[in-house]
C-alpha cells in the first residue's frame, strides 16, 4: 500500500472499500483515469426499472388529476367537520413522489457505498450539484434521480455543452426554475392569454450566473432578461421518452440580442446561445475554479486553476480531459487532507470503510436510515436550499452542531457494528493515512466499539 | 443517559488529566450587557409589498394586480396600521407588537448592492460591504470586538455553522436544537484528543459542548429531555424558540443569528391567503415565540430583520415577482421605540421605480444596522464608521430606533 494510493482513494474516491488501497497503489493515477474511460454506473435499478422522464412525466399528470379528482371529497369532509356531522374517510395518502424519491435516493446511495469506479461516482456528484436541482420544489422528487441518471452520468467524460442541453431540457430543471412556465411576451400563447401569463427569469438568470459564466462573467440585467427570452417555448412535453419539448407558440418571437450577440429567432437562435455559452472563457474560468476548489483544496492554488481553465478552453469543454488535467496535477498529491467531508460523503466513506456489499433485504431499509443521519449532519441529497447547491468548503460542514451531530452518529453506528475491529478497518479505509494520534487514542479505548467509534470522529476519517 | 450537563462536571474532571483545553473555560458569566440583539437574515428576497403592503397608495392595487391585499375586503385580508400602510394578513402577533408600540417597520430600504443576484445580495447584507465579496467576513462579526462580545459564547448562530454573518476574526459560535442523543462525556474527552493537532475541528468542537452544556442547564421544557424539541426543517418555532431560551438566560449569549430562508416567490406568489402569506405566518409564530421566551429579557431585546433586496412591483407571469430592489426590514422588540413606519415614500408610479420595475432605495440598510448597534448596544460612531461598515462616514446611523 502506498501513500499515494490511499490519497488516490480518498481525495478523488469515495473512502477506501477492503483491498481498495492496495489495487490504487499498483498505479495510483491510472486507477483513477481507468474509472472514466467507459460509461458511468448506473445505481441499481428495482426489479421493474427506474422511470424515463417522460414517464415521470405522465405519473405526475396522473399524480394531478387524482388530487383534482379528490377535491370535492375534501371539501366534502371539512364542511362535514365544521358541521360536527360524521366524516367521511379519507382516502389513501398518495405517496406516489416519496416512494420515488426513496428508491432513486436509496440506489444512489448504495451505488456511492459499493462503486468501484468512485472516481466516476465523484464527478456525477460534482456535477449534480453544480447544475442543482432541490426538492425546495415538491415536484423535484419524482425528477432528481431520473435528471442524475440521464441529464449528469452519460457528460461526466464527455462535453461539457452536452451537459449544459441535457441539463436545460430535463424536466426536474424546467421545474426547479420555473421555465415551463415562462412565456415570450409577444408570443402567440401570451397575446391568446391576453397578457395574464408572461416570462419567468429564474432559469436564464442562473443558466448564467451560476451554471455557465459565473457571476462576475460579463452580463447584464438585460442580458438576463433576454436569455430568458431565449429559453421561452423550452418545457415538458407529455409522451416523449426525455419529457421535453419546444412550443414554438410559447417563444418569443424575433431576433434576441444577447450580451451584443444577435441570435436568429426561433429554436435555432436558443440553442446558439446555450451553445456560445458552454464554450464562453468566463465559463471555462468558472468551472475550472469550482473543479480545482472541489478535488484540490477549498482555496485552490491559481495555477491549478490556470490549468484547468487553459484545457477547458483549448478542448472545447471536453470534462474527460478536465479530469486527467486535475488528476495528473501535483497539487492535487499533497499529503495533508485539506478537504472536510460533506455529510453525505462521510456516512458513505463510513460504509465502504466497513465493506457493506449492498445487500440483503434490509438496503432500502438501511439506506433510507443513511438519507435521515445525513439530513440531521445538514445535507439531504438534490435538497439544496438554493440554487448554488451545497457549499463546497469547510466552513459550510465543520460547524459546532454539525461536528456534534456527526461524532453523535459515528458512536450510534459504531454501536451496530458489535464485531468491527477498529484496527481492520483503520487499515482498510485509510491505510497509511492513519495518524500516530489517532493510533494513540484507539489504543486507549474502552471497548470494541468505542475504538471504532473514535477512528470514525478522527480528523482523518472527516477529511479528504 | 448522560446529559450534557452532567458533561460539564466530567470536563472538570478531565481537565486534571489535561486533556481539555483552556476554550472550555465558562465564561458566560462576564457577560456586561443586559442588551439583547437578535439579527433575522430573510434569505431569498422577501417581497416587501407583500409584507407591508402600503393600501392606502392610489397605485398599490392596480400595479400589484392579483397580489394585492384588499383592505376593503374582510378584516383578513390586511392588518391595517395608519390608513396608509399594513401589515401582511400572516402577521397577526407582530400586529399587536406594533400596536404595544414595539415594531419599527422600514420600506424603500435596501443594502448598497444593486444587481439582482441573491448570492451576491446576500453576501453585500451579511458582510456590510457596498460590492460583493469585498469583504470576507460579517459586519456583525466585526462588531462583537467593539461590544466586548468576541469571547466565543456571547454571540451564537442558530444554525449549524456561523453564516458570514458572524463569521469572522471574533469567535462566535453556533448551536441547533438537540436532535440526536448524546455521547458520555469520557468518549467525547477521547474525540478532543483525537482533535489534538486540528485546530479547526478543535475549537468547532469545544465550542459546541461549551454551548450545548447552556442549553441543557437552563432547559426546563420537558419536552425538550423526550426529545420532541426537535428542529424541524421548514418550521422555524424550534429554532427562534431555542433562542430565546438561551438569550433569555441570565449568563446567556447576548446576540443570536436567525435565518429564516423561502422568500424566492417567482411563481404563485398568492394574496391574503396564498403561499407566502402562509410563509410569513409561520415567520409571525416564530416571532411570537421567540418573544415568549425570552420572557422578561424581551424588554431588553432589537430583533432585526433584513433581506437581500426587494422584488418587483409587478407580478410576472406565472403570479410571482422577479427579483428587485428596494424592499421592506423590520426592527422590534421591547426595548425598541416603536409605532411607526420609516418610508420616505415616493409612490409607485412607474416613472419612480428603479428601472421602472424595482421599488427604489431610499434608505441603506446599513443606517438602521448602525442606528442598533449605536444606540441599543452601545457601539461607537468611530466603531461603525471604520471598522463594523468600514468607509460608511456619510451613511448617518438612524437614531430615535430604541427606548433610552
Amino acid at each position: 500500500m502506498s501513500l499515494e494510493g490511499a490519497i488516490a482513494t480518498q481525495r478523488f474516491g469515495l473512502g477506501a472499500r477492503p483491498g481498495e488501497i492496495a489495487r490504487a497503489s499498483a498505479n495510483p493515477k491510472a486507477w483513477l483515469l481507468a474509472q472514466i474511460a467507459g460509461p458511468a454506473p448506473q445505481p441499481p435499478a428495482p426489479p421493474d426499472g427506474f422511470a424515463t422522464a417522460g414517464r415521470l412525466v405522465s405519473e405526475e399528470e396522473e399524480y394531478k388529476a387524482e388530487k383534482v379528482k379528490n377535491k370535492p371529497a375534501k371539501a366534502a369532509r371539512q364542511e362535514a367537520e365544521a358541521k360536527g356531522e360524521s366524516v367521511p374517510p379519507k382516502p389513501p395518502k398518495d405517496n406516489i413522489r416519496k416512494e420515488i424519491w426513496f428508491a432513486e435516493m436509496g440506489a444512489r446511495m448504495a451505488l456511492g457505498c459499493t462503486t468501484d469506479k468512485p472516481f466516476a461516482e465523484r464527478l456525477v456528484r460534482f456535477w449534480s450539484n453544480h447544475f442543482t436541482v432541490s426538492t425546495a420544489k415538491r415536484k423535484v422528487m419524482t425528477f432528481a434521480g431520473s435528471y442524475e441518471r440521464e441529464a449528469i452520468r452519460p457528460h461526466i467524460a464527455g462535453s461539457f455543452e452536452d451537459m449544459l442541453f441535457a441539463v436545460c431540457m430535463h424536466p426536474a430543471m424546467q421545474i426547479y426554475l420555473d421555465n415551463w412556465h415562462s412565456i415570450g411576451p409577444n408570443s402567440p400563447a401570451a397575446q391568446k392569454g391576453g397578457g395574464k401569463k408572461g416570462l419567468n427569469e429564474n432559469l436564464g438568470r442562473e443558466l448564467m450566473e451560476l451554471y455557465s459564466l459565473g457571476v462576475d462573467g460579463g452580463y447584464s440585467q438585460a442580458d438576463v432578461i433576454a436569455m430568458a427570452k431565449l429559453l421561452t417555448g423550452w418545457g415538458i412535453y407529455d409522451g416523449r421518452p426525455s419529457g421535453f419539448g419546444f412550443n414554438e407558440a410559447r417563444h418569443e418571437p424575433g431576433e434576441i440580442v444577447l450580451r451584443g450577440k444577435t441570435y436568429p429567432a426561433g429554436w435555432d437562435g436558443s440553442v446558439a446561445a446555450i451553445k456560445d455559452l458552454a464554450h464562453d472563457p468566463a465559463t471555462a474560468h468558472h468551472i475550472a475554479t469550482k473543479f480545482a476548489t472541489h478535488f484540490i483544496a477549498d482555496d485552490p492554488p491559481k495555477e491549478s486553476v490556470a490549468r484547468l481553465e487553459k484545457v477547458f478552453n483549448d478542448t472545447r469543454g471536453d470534462l474527460h480531459a478536465l479530469s486527467e488535467t486535475v488528476v495528473k496535477d501535483a497539487n492535487a498529491w499533497h499529503p495533508e487532507l485539506r478537504k472536510f467531508r460533506p455529510p453525505v460523503e462521510y456516512v458513505t466513506a463510513t460504509l465502504r470503510a466497513a465493506g457493506w456489499n449492498g445487500d440483503g433485504e434490509n438496503r432500502d431499509k438501511q439506506m433510507r436510515r443513511l438519507l435521515g443521519a445525513v439530513r440531521v449532519m445538514g445535507e439531504v441529497p438534490f435538497a439544496a436550499p438554493s440554487p448554488k447547491g451545497w457549499d463546497d468548503n469547510a466552513d459550510a460542514w465543520a460547524g459546532s452542531d454539525a461536528l456534534l451531530d456527526r461524532i453523535e452518529w459515528a458512536k450510534q453506528f459504531a454501536q451496530g457494528l458489535p464485531d468491527a475491529n477498529a484496527a481492520r478497518l483503520a487499515e482498510d479505509g485509510l491505510g497509511p493515512l492513519l495518524t500516530p494520534n489517532t493510533k494513540s487514542v484507539l489504543a486507549k479505548a474502552g471497548s470494541k466499539s468505542e475504538a471504532v467509534a473514535l477512528l470514525l470522529a478522527s480528523p482523518e476519517f472527516q477529511r479528504r | 443517559m448522560t446529559t450534557r450537563r452532567s458533561i460539564l462536571k466530567h470536563m472538570a474532571a478531565a481537565t486534571a488529566l489535561s486533556v481539555w483545553d483552556a476554550p472550555l473555560r465558562y465564561a458566560f458569566a462576564s457577560v456586561n450587557t443586559e442588551r439583547r440583539l437578535v439579527v433575522v437574515i430573510l434569505r431569498g428576497a422577501l417581497d416587501g409589498l407583500a409584507a407591508v403592503p402600503p393600501h392606502g397608495d392610489p397605485d398599490y392595487a392596480p400595479m400589484r394586480a392579483q397580489l394585492a391585499l384588499d383592505k376593503n375586503g374582510s378584516a383578513a385580508n390586511l392588518h391595517d396600521l395608519d390608513g396608509f400602510f399594513g401589515l401582511n394578513p400572516g402577521f397577526t402577533n407582530l400586529k399587536a407588537m406594533y400596536d404595544a408600540k414595539e415594531v419599527v417597520l422600514f420600506h424603500n430600504i435596501c443594502s448598497p448592492y444593486r444587481e439582482r443576484s441573491h448570492f451576491e445580495g446576500q453576501n453585500c447584507l451579511e458582510s456590510g460591504g457596498t460590492s460583493p465579496h469585498a469583504l470576507n467576513d460579517g459586519w456583525l462579526n466585526r462588531a462583537l470586538q467593539p461590544m466586548g462580545m468576541a469571547d466565543g459564547v456571547s454571540a451564537v448562530a442558530i444554525e449549524q455553522t456561523p453564516p458570514l454573518l458572524l463569521s469572522g476574526k471574533a469567535k462566535a459560535t453556533s448551536w441547533m436544537p438537540e436532535v440526536m442523543p448524546e455521547p458520555d462525556a469520557a468518549f467525547l474527552a477521547k474525540v478532543r484528543a483525537l482533535y489534538a493537532n486540528d485546530t479547526v475541528l478543535a475549537s468547532s468542537l469545544d465550542m459546541g459542548l461549551t454551548l450545548q452544556n447552556q442549553a441543557q442547564a437552563m432547559n426546563d421544557d420537558p419536552n425538550a429531555k423526550s426529545g420532541k424539541f426537535k428542529a424541524s426543517y421548514g418550521n422555524l418555532t424550534p429554532l427562534f424558540q431555542g433562542a430565546g431560551k438561551l438569550l433569555g438566560h441570565a449568563g446567556g449569549p447576548r446576540v443570536a443569528v436567525l435565518d429564516a430562508s423561502g422568500w424566492d416567490t417567482h411563481v404563485a406568489e398568492g394574496a391574503a391567503d396564498g403561499q407566502l402569506a402562509r410563509r410569513l405566518q409561520a415567520l409571525d409564530q416564530a416571532l411570537e415565540a421567540l418573544k415568549t421566551s425570552l420572557g422578561p429579557a424581551w424588554k431588553k431585546t432589537a430583533v432585526v430583520m433584513a433581506t437581500e433586496f426587494g422584488r418587483t412591483v409587478r407580478p410576472n407571469g406565472n403570479g410571482g415577482t422577479d427579483h428587485g430592489t428596494g424592499g421592506a426590514a423590520f426592527l422590534l422588540g421591547g426595548a425598541v421605540d416603536g409605532g411607526k413606519v420609516k418610508a420616505d415614500w415616493v409612490g409607485l408610479k412607474p416613472a419612480v421605480l428603479k428601472d421602472g420595475r424595482d421599488q427604489p432605495v431610499k434608505t441603506d440598510l446599513r443606517a438602521l444596522f448602525k442606528g442598533v448597534l449605536a444606540d441599543h448596544m452601545g457601539v461607537s460612531r468611530t466603531a461603525l464608521d471604520s471598522t463594523v461598515f468600514p468607509d460608511s462616514g456619510a451613511i448617518a446611523p438612524m437614531t430615535g430606533l430604541v427606548k433610552a
